[in-house]
């Protein structure tokens, strides 16, 4: 069978699936941000493929880029939070951060 | 052939390591996977004839956030104890949700018409990129750079220590 | 009396003692403290003289006009005009008031100085002549008076203030009960005086007249024939009314209770008030009216009977008593019903003139009673007193003038007066031979028991100073060397106003010599021709046969004098026999306390002695009095009170305790049910915001459920 866009965004929403399933389940901080990162990846396959298969310029590639350079700013800053949760709880177990509950 | 036969490969590297993220014991193993699913990632990419974007992505991702994240792996980790924080919790109904947005997505991707354009052959994209970045694109470039120089000091404020007067 | 003469000096003869009686009132306290007595009785006194002298004007102003003019009209101020009634604060002068007015303050004024004297020891000067100088002022708006509402006004007035001197010494309980009696006895009269205003003005109002002012009314009296009021006569009806205010005011059957305990209050109020001026205030309303009573004759006739009888009744009750003041009040009592018998036979200015001359002597009488008793140290019982001829003889003197004068003996005012009313009550249409009888009789036993006082009181030994009394130890010669000091006469002060008194009991007579005498100098009838302008339409009413008389035409005097000119030789017999009567009265007191000759206890002892019991008891009127009338009334006031106390009460605080249970109830309401509401919508919102807060759970993982959650659901919606 011809390689075509349906194959392009099964493969996106199985990585998606993944991603999804690791946020709600991780109880590792960093784990739920690994999860965070595979629903870009599969969202960046997305736009890859439409942009290849579905428009034929460039926006999709550029979406993606700036996807990544998002990403790259929030994987920061969450790591910074983590270690500052790391700090105040010693641990990173999500469970056990709920101060916040009312 | 070889085309379907490359392209079903990386797709399965791609999915596997995607899967070995979400279902391992172990994050440093979750990480690792991940490394794997960015690299069939960028796989992909090329095979649909975004380069440039696919060698982003290695340089970016696997190379900057992936090594990141394996530092504060190894910064919050227990070094003695391997296994304890990474326990899931309520599996089930996560699969039940799963099942269900991916059976509605599924049926939405093989049933929506896309729309079709002309699929153009494999070229260079850097140029193009470069040309659209400072040009319709030059805002979001811009703003673009003020995230980032804001997501680093907001980084070095977050993880600074408390003063101490 | 169409056109009176428009003055305006009669207010002040009532307004100056007014402001004397003010500033007496006020500031008597401050002065008598401060200065002593002479400027209280000088602030007493010379109001009332300055009311004298105004009298003396006015008089001579109506003696210069024409007699069918002397009407003078003092119109003060407007007073009430309401509806069809219309009063003015007026004062009105004829001939009848002139006379009065001359009465009230001459021998008012008298008695003021007089006061001065014998009140010599009383701390309490200013409130005395405060209050006396307060009756003047009343009394003289109830003689000036120009409609019956101003009238009123005066006559409430002394009846006040009769209550406030009776009880002047009022720290005794005697003293004060026999102010309140005077009062209340007074005000049953008023009562029925009220009720005849309030019919007169009504009937005459029916008929588009209503008017309380005398003139008006005069003109308007004969609007009164043929209406009725509750069945009777009009006229009948009113002037009934006003009688039995008269009976109150003028202490006749059956009002008279008050008067003998009146005596309580000082000697010179009883001198001035129940001798000379408030006890004649029932005389000169009569009078007044006459032309109303002159449309009546069964009124008439019933103050004719009443009269008569209260004269004889009083008469028997003086001849037993024993206090030289009670003796003078029953004689009093005895001398105004003669007066009305003279109103109730027509004769109203045969009545007017007894009036006159009674205030002269009986004020003679009662002044020279004062002396004694002011020389005696208030010794007031006439078997302690004896032999005061040496002792007090300018008293003595004028005391024996006065008492001629009552018993009637020519050529003493009584005798004049007296006999005129006599011969009336014989000779007038509405008289009778049985009025002359029982009149005669009476005064008989006037003669009798007013000699006995002097007899009792001047002759003999003096008895006063010891412990026991009869008449048959006055020989004890030591009776003065005892603690008891030897009576001397009283000063000039308190005598001089007795001579003159007697002065005029003496001369005043004259003033109204009949035609049957001769006459020299004087001339007949002078009394009756100056009240003739006031008097005589009604006189002439009376007297004349039917078809005569229209009230509001003036009559001449020669047609009224028409019947007297006739010289009845009846009128001969009957004025000698008076003479007789009362000269055998005399005799008989002389007998009897002097001579020593028959015994009066003998007589006591007459028919077991319960004649005497009966009249020395005044026939247990008041007793009769007590336990029907006020034992009545009080039990009636505690029905009252206790319908007060238990129902009226009862309900309020029945009603004061359903408020209370109603509050309750609303309060219970207000505490549980609203406030039960407003918090149970607060504990539903707590529980809400409880069960809402279990959301926020602080774990990551629920979050994103919910994200994801949301997700899903938008994406189902969508597809779907």
């Amino acid at each position: 069978m011809e390689i075509g866009l349906n194959h392009y965004l099964t493969v996106g929403l199985i990585v998606f699936l993944a991603g999804l399933f690791t946020v709600l389940t991780r109880r590792n901080a960093i784990g739920v941000l690994m999860g965070v990162e595979l629903i870009l990846n599969s969202a960046n396959i997305n736009y890859i493929a439409f942009s290849r298969f579905g428009s034929g310029n460039y926006d999709g590639q550029i979406f993606s880029i700036f996807v990544i350079m998002l990403a790259a700013a929030e994987a920061a800053i969450g790591l910074a939070i983590v270690l500052g949760i790391f700090r105040k709880f010693e641990t990173i177990d999500v469970e056990a951060v709920d101060t916040l509950r009312g | 052939m070889i085309y379907a036969a490359l392209f079903y490969l990386i797709a399965g590297i791609t999915v596997v390591s995607a899967l070995g993220v979400a279902f391992s014991r172990n994050v440093v193993y979750s990480a690792f996977a991940l490394m794997g699913t960015l690299l069939g990632a960028a796989g992909l990419y090329a095979f649909l004839g975004a380069d440039f974007v696919a060698v982003v992505q290695l340089l970016v991702y696997v190379g900057g956030i992936l090594v990141l994240t394996l530092f504060a792996i190894m910064l919050t980790h227990q070094i003695a104890d391997v296994q304890v924080s990474n326990r899931s919790v309520g599996r089930l109904p996560a699969l039940a949700l799963i099942v269900a947005v991916g059976g509605a997505m599924g049926y939405a991707i093989h049933r929506a018409p896309w729309v079709r354009g002309e699929v153009k052959p494999l070229a260079p994209t850097t140029f193009g990129i470069g040309e659209s970045f400072l040009g319709p694109y030059l805002l979001p470039f811009e703003l673009a750079s003020i995230v980032l120089l804001t997501a680093l000091v907001g980084a070095v404020v977050l993880s600074r220590k408390e003063l101490r007067d | 009396m169409d056109h009176p003469i428009e003055v305006s000096y009669l207010r002040w003869i009532i307004l100056i003692p007014l402001i004397g009686a003010a500033l007496n009132g006020l500031l008597g306290a401050q002065i008598q403290k401060r200065s002593g007595r002479g400027p209280i009785i000088a602030i007493a006194c010379i109001p009332v003289t300055l009311s004298f002298a105004l009298a003396v004007w006015t008089f001579l102003q109506l003696f210069g006009l024409e007699p069918a003019q002397r009407f003078l009209l003092d119109d003060m101020s407007r007073w009430i005009h309401v509806g069809s009634l219309k009063v003015d604060l007026a004062f009105w002068a004829d001939p009848l008031s002139a006379v009065m007015l001359l009465v009230v303050t001459g021998i008012g004024g008298l008695i003021h100085f007089y006061s001065a004297g014998y009140l010599d020891e009383e701390p309490s000067l200013w409130r005395f002549y405060a209050y006396l100088n307060l009756f003047m002022a009343a009394m003289l708006t109830l003689v000036l008076g120009d409609s019956l509402l101003t009238m009123f006004v005066g006559w409430e007035g002394v009846g006040l203030c009769s209550y406030a001197l009776i009880g002047f010494w009022y720290k005794e309980w005697a003293n004060a009960s026999a102010g309140s009696k005077a009062f209340i006895v007074n005000r049953i009269g008023d009562f029925g005086f009220v009720l005849g205003i309030f019919a007169l003005f009504w009937t005459l109002d029916s008929v588009g007249q209503g008017t309380l002012v005398f003139r008006e009314i005069q003109h308007q009296a004969h609007l009164l024939q043929g209406q009725t009021v509750f069945g009777m006569a009009a006229a009948t009806f009113i002037t009934l009314m006003f009688f039995i205010g008269a009976t109150g005011k003028s202490a006749q059957i059956p009002l008279y209770v008050w008067l003998p305990d009146a005596m309580a209050g000082p000697t010179p109020v009883s001198a001035l008030i129940h001798a000379a001026t408030m006890v004649t205030a029932g005389v000169y309303m009569i009078a007044r009216l006459s032309f109303l009573f002159a449309m009546a004759p069964a009124t008439l006739a019933v103050v004719a009977t009443i009269g008569c009888a209260t004269a004889f009744v009083a008469a028997t009750i003086g001849v037993a008593q024993n206090d030289i003041k009670k003796v003078l009040a029953y004689s009093t009592v005895s001398q105004l019903g003669f007066m009305f018998v003279a109103m109730g036979v027509g004769a109203f200015s045969a009545g007017i003139f007894h009036l006159f001359t009674h205030a002269f002597f009986k004020a003679c009488l009662f002044l020279g009673s004062g002396s004694i008793i002011h020389a005696l140290h208030h010794e007031q019982d006439m078997r302690r007193m004896g032999g005061l001829r040496k002792y007090m003889p300018v008293t003595f003197f004028t005391f024996f003038v006065s008492t001629l004068a009552i018993a009637g003996i020519p050529p003493f005012a009584g005798f004049f007066s007296k006999d005129e009313i006599l011969w009336k009550a014989f000779s007038s249409p509405l008289g009778s031979p049985a009025l002359w009888l029982v009149g005669s009789i009476t005064a008989g036993m006037t003669a009798f028991y007013m000699f006995r006082q002097v007899f009792m009181v001047f002759y003999g030994e003096y008895r006063g100073g010891h412990s026991d009394h009869g008449h048959g130890h006055g020989t004890h010669g030591h009776g003065d060397a005892h603690g008891a000091h030897v009576p001397h006469e009283s000063p000039s002060i308190i005598t001089v106003p007795l001579i003159l008194l007697a002065l005029g009991a003496i001369l005043v007579g004259f003033l109204n010599v009949p035609g049957a005498l001769p006459a020299p100098v004087v001339g007949h009838h002078l009394f009756d021709s100056w009240l003739d302008p006031v008097l005589a339409p009604s006189a002439h009413i009376v007297t004349a046969p039917e078809g005569h008389g229209v009230v509001g035409e003036v009559v001449k005097e020669t047609e009224v004098f028409a019947e007297h000119v006739e010289h009845d030789p009846m009128e001969y017999t009957l004025m000698l026999t008076s003479v007789l009567i009362a000269l055998a009265g005399i005799g008989l007191a002389w007998l009897i306390y002097v001579r020593r000759a028959l015994s009066a206890d003998r007589f006591a002892e007459v028919l077991g002695g319960v004649p005497y019991r009966l009249v020395y008891n005044k026939y247990y009127l008041d007793e009769i009095y007590e336990v029907t009338f006020v034992r009545g009334a009080l039990a009636l006031s505690r029905l009252l009170a206790a319908f007060d106390r238990v129902v009226i009460d009862g309900i309020v605080n029945g009603s004061a305790l359903v408020v209370r249970g109603a509050s309750a109830l609303e309060g219970w309401i207000d505490n549980h049910i609203v406030d039960g509401t407003v918090n149970l919508i607060g504990a539903i919102c707590l529980w809400f915001g409880n069960r809402a807060r279990s959301l926020q759970t602080g774990h990551i993982y629920s979050y994103l459920y919910a994200i994801v959650i949301g997700v899903a659901v938008v994406l189902f919606v969508r597809l779907i």
